[in-house]
């Protein structure tokens, strides 16, 4: 009787493969065709590995063509730009230097400090996201999200201060890292001091 | 007058160009304009302080704000706390 019974299983599993196998083989068919013609993702379609680095270097020479020559080298060579502040605390601050300055890194958050001393003040972050959908990327190239920042501290300092979170030193920013930073910039401008009197010593 | 914006992925994308003198060209400046601040982009356009002499940007909030001058206005996402 069992016997019997295995039996009738075994030929009823093979009916049925048989049957099926048709359906089976059709439906590996258009998965197969559908792979093929569609994109498993955003990414996976429009994947170019240089492409990123294109656009950095549009960006690069866009923030070149925009800000003066002393940032453009001062990015090119430190990786930030200074923007000084333009706010003064008192009247004689508007006549001589800045009484405060941003240093303005791609990516990071703006640093506020008071060149005179050095003295670090806070952390500004503020991020410039295009939502507006592209493929899932929202993140500007490195040197556009300077060029943002540097637009936007010079046209409306008020109005991009509002908008970003403060936080305090070091929330974000290693403070050793941006004293360092400091001083490279200060012997960055020294340096370029030299080599621009050098010509007019020479004549 | 060229129409700029950043755009990730792409570095400056030109979204369009004209002379704001011919009308026809200016129309079509105008829509883009304010398709781009409709998107929620701001537009800067950079220029060189008269006082000072130092390069900076000023922000247009309207078609009429771009200074006649300029070459470009350069659109690109507004700020937001990070």
């Amino acid at each position: 009787m069992l016997l019997a019974l295995l039996a009738l299983a075994l030929i009823a599993f093979v009916l049925a493969t048989l049957l099926a196998l048709p359906r089976i083989q059709q439906w590996r068919a258009e998965r197969a065709h559908r792979a093929s013609r569609e994109p498993v993702g955003p990414f996976d379609q429009l994947y170019d590995p240089g492409r990123e680095r294109r656009a950095e270097q549009r960006a690069r020479e866009l923030l070149r063509s925009c800000v003066n020559e002393e940032e453009w080298g001062m990015y090119r060579d430190l990786g930030f730009i200074r923007v000084a502040g333009r706010h003064a605390r008192r009247e004689v601050d508007h006549a001589s230097r800045a009484a405060y300055a941003y240093l303005v890194y791609p990516h990071k958050p703006i640093v506020a400090y008071v060149p005179q001393s050095g003295q670090l003040l806070s952390e500004y972050c503020v991020e410039f996201p295009d939502l507006t959908g592209n493929g899932g990327r929202h993140r500007l190239p490195a040197s556009d999200d300077v060029l943002a920042k540097w637009m936007a501290l010079t046209s409306d300092e008020d109005r991009v201060i509002r908008r970003a979170n403060m936080h305090l030193i070091g929330r974000q920013l290693d403070p050793a890292r941006v004293r360092r930073d400091l001083w490279r910039l200060a012997e960055w401008e020294r340096r370029r001091g030299d080599r621009q009197r050098v010509p007019q010593s020479h004549q | 007058m060229k129409f700029l914006r950043m755009k990730p992925g792409h570095g400056e994308v030109l979204l369009a160009e004209g002379d704001p003198s011919v009308q026809e060209d200016e129309e079509r400046l105008v829509e883009e304009f304010r398709r781009q601040l409709d998107e929620g982009m701001w537009a800067a356009v950079p220029v060189t302080n008269s006082g000072s002499g130092r390069r900076e940007a000023q922000m247009v909030k309207e078609f009429a704000d771009i200074p006649p001058e300029s070459e470009r206005v350069i659109f690109f996402p507004r700020a937001s706390g990070g």
